[in-house]
């Protein structure tokens, strides 16, 4: 005969009491684990979808003369003499605190490049970089070598150039190995090249004009990673685009608060389901507990006791909860993708805690009226029957 | 063993003007393996003189002392372990446990104490054997009968074999057959060396008695010895 076996011999006698004690946790729980679950589904499917955007950080040199725009940013007018960064500056980039939250560093050198008797903007990029840095582009034909150019769908079609035409640029003789259909942007009138070639045909082997940068920031605000970036790059400016990612940011960032508040409703509500239902049952059980009293259970005793109760249906309520919460979040994310959602991984941690959780409310909600038991007074409780 | 001394017990509910002495001033020394019967009219003061003598009911004023521990200066939890070790209740409502079996709630008092569970079920097994009841260890007490479910009381308080046994009316609910039977019962207990204080109305219990209490208003009017024979002698 133990106090746990009394606490689950009054479980089972009491089963619609303690089935309505564990359905309030099991809703609380299920609550929290749900949105949170489904928050950390929509920021990572955010994050991800974050790096389709591509650069959100241009990394440009620090001068007070640049006018020409790329990109709604001023980079610099390329028929004057640009201030330049060293390329092999931008190895600075992977000493920052935040030096894993870098997906791809893109450098390029920009410069006006004589064609015939019509002068255009060349870049020089790296191509690698470029497939993480603007995703958005797509080609007619081929990515070019050391040999190529890229050509923008304005440009190509003001020069009356098609992939495989020849090019001479600045002394170069390029051959042209694709078209970028419309972007929309101002990438629609350039032509690119590959970084080494345009250095070449620049002159500026070894230095780029500006980078840009694609920074993961799901877990890290981006303007700290500015300012890490701006302190290993003390000759560059660093500027963050960060519009799109901060007002879809601070939209999660709201709707996470919204749902905490909900939760924490939630939880209240349930933790009062308990109280009240705990308050109910040791008031029906005022006979037993002035036996168990009189025959010499100490109050802790009668306290172990109820907390045991509520230990046990809270232990059960936080596996269930967490599982149910679980399986609403997978629901939710499904619906509102439309069948393409994301997938809701098991997390351990959220586990534990729901579990945690579960017990630290149960056993919360349930001091008042094990308090109120172990106080009862065993002859008042006997001759009250 | 224990011996029991009470000294000017004062016990009054409410206070002022509207304050009810239950017990007044009752003074008297019980000693070891004693039977007392505390009688009295509805109202006299037995069950609150009861409740006090049980660690229960803490008196207003005055003093008791058991095997010379002063009762009621003792912290609550050390009066809740003074009742486990000391005292044995039996209720004139039997209070068992509905959703516990026989044996559980004859076991009930050793749920706090530090023994096996195998020694636990050993002394249940033993307490029910004196009463006669270790073929119905496993009922719940809805399917037994109130003389049975007297008896299964009777076990739990002498399961972890207490020095004294209180009992308040303990054949009030019963048939005289019964009543007979759980009388015996403490006949037999007493003359293991138990000591035990009753309250009764009935004269046919008190018979089993050596030493009856006689109380009125609160007042302790009448304390003598008797010469146990009723049902012994009949028996």
């Amino acid at each position: 005969m133990t106090l746990k076996l009394i606490s689950l011999r009054n479980l089972m006698r009491r089963k619609g009491k303690a089935a309505f004690i564990l359905a309030g946790l099991v809703i609380g729980v299920a609550t929290v684990v749900g949105i949170i679950s489904f928050v950390e589904a929509v920021t990572h499917d955010i994050a991800h979808k974050l790096e389709q955007y591509g650069a959100n950080i241009l990394i440009v040199p620090r001068t007070e003369n640049l006018s020409l725009s790329y990109g709604g940013l001023s980079l610099g007018g390329v028929s004057f003499d640009l201030e330049e960064i060293r390329e092999s500056e931008l190895a600075r980039l992977a000493t920052i605190r935040n030096h894993r939250n870098i997906a791809a560093v893109g450098p390029m050198v920009l410069g006006v490049a004589s064609v015939e008797d019509r002068r255009i903007l060349m870049a020089g990029v790296d191509f690698r970089a470029a497939g993480i840095l603007k995703p958005w582009w797509r080609v007619q034909g081929a990515y070019p070598d050391e040999n190529g150019i890229l050509l923008g769908s304005e440009a190509a079609g003001l020069l009356k150039l098609k992939a495989g035409d020849r090019l001479p640029v600045n002394g170069l003789e390029l051959t042209v190995s694709g078209i970028l259909e419309p972007t929309g942007s101002q990438d629609d009138q350039l032509a690119f090249a590959a970084l080494t070639t345009a250095q070449q045909a620049f002159q500026k082997t070894g230095r780029i004009s500006m980078a840009e940068v694609a920074a993961l920031c799901k877990d890290c605000p981006i303007d700290d990673m500015v300012r890490q970036i701006a302190e290993v790059l003390p000759g560059a400016k660093v500027m963050a685009i960060q519009q799109v990612v901060k007002s879809r940011m601070e939209m999660l960032a709201q709707f996470s608060h919204f749902s905490y508040g909900i939760s924490g409703v939630i939880l209240f509500i349930g933790g009062m389901v308990v109280l009240v239902t705990m308050m109910g049952s040791v008031r029906e059980r005022t006979d037993e507990i002035g036996i168990f009293r009189a025959i010499g259970f100490r109050r802790s005793h009668i306290m172990r006791i109820v907390f045991l109760e509520a230990g046990i249906i809270s232990g059960l309520a936080g596996i269930i909860g967490y599982g149910m919460g679980l399986g609403c979040a997978q629901a939710a994310l499904s619906l509102l993708s439309q069948g393409h959602g994301g997938h809701v991984p098991f997390n351990p941690g959220l586990a534990i805690g729901s579990l945690v959780l579960a017990l630290a409310l149960g056993l919360a909600a349930s001091a008042y009226p094990a308090a109120m038991a172990a106080r009862l007074d065993p002859n008042e409780a006997l001759r009250a029957l | 063993m224990s011996y029991i001394v009470a000294d000017c017990l004062v016990k009054t509910f409410g206070a002022g003007a509207s304050a009810v002495p239950a017990v007044s001033e009752i003074s008297f020394q019980i000693a070891p393996g004693e039977f007392i019967a505390i009688m009295g009219e509805s109202g006299a003061g037995k069950s609150t003189l009861l409740g006090i003598l049980g660690a229960m009911n803490a008196p207003s004023s005055g003093r008791l002392l058991v095997d010379d521990i002063d009762v009621y200066r003792l912290h609550p939890e050390q009066l809740a372990d003074f009742r486990r070790e000391y005292l044995g209740f039996v209720f004139q409502s039997f209070h068992l446990v509905s959703y516990l079996s026989v044996i559980e709630n004859v076991m009930l008092p050793l749920t706090v104490t530090r023994r096996s569970k195998t020694e636990k079920r050993a002394m249940a097994l033993e307490a029910l054997s004196r009463v006669g009841l270790t073929e119905k260890a496993d009922r719940l007490p809805g399917e037994i009968s109130g003389g049975e479910k007297e008896r299964v009381a009777v076990a739990r308080a002498i399961v972890n074999e207490p020095p004294i046994l209180l009992a308040d009316e303990p054949t009030g609910n019963l048939d005289s057959r019964n009543s007979r039977e759980i009388m015996h019962l403490f006949q037999h207990l007493n003359d293991g060396g138990m000591t035990i204080i009753m309250v009764t109305h009935s004269a046919e219990c008190a018979a089993y008695a050596r030493r009856i209490m006689q109380l009125s208003d609160g007042r302790l009017q009448e304390d003598r010895s008797v010469i146990a024979a009723g049902w012994r002698m009949a028996s």
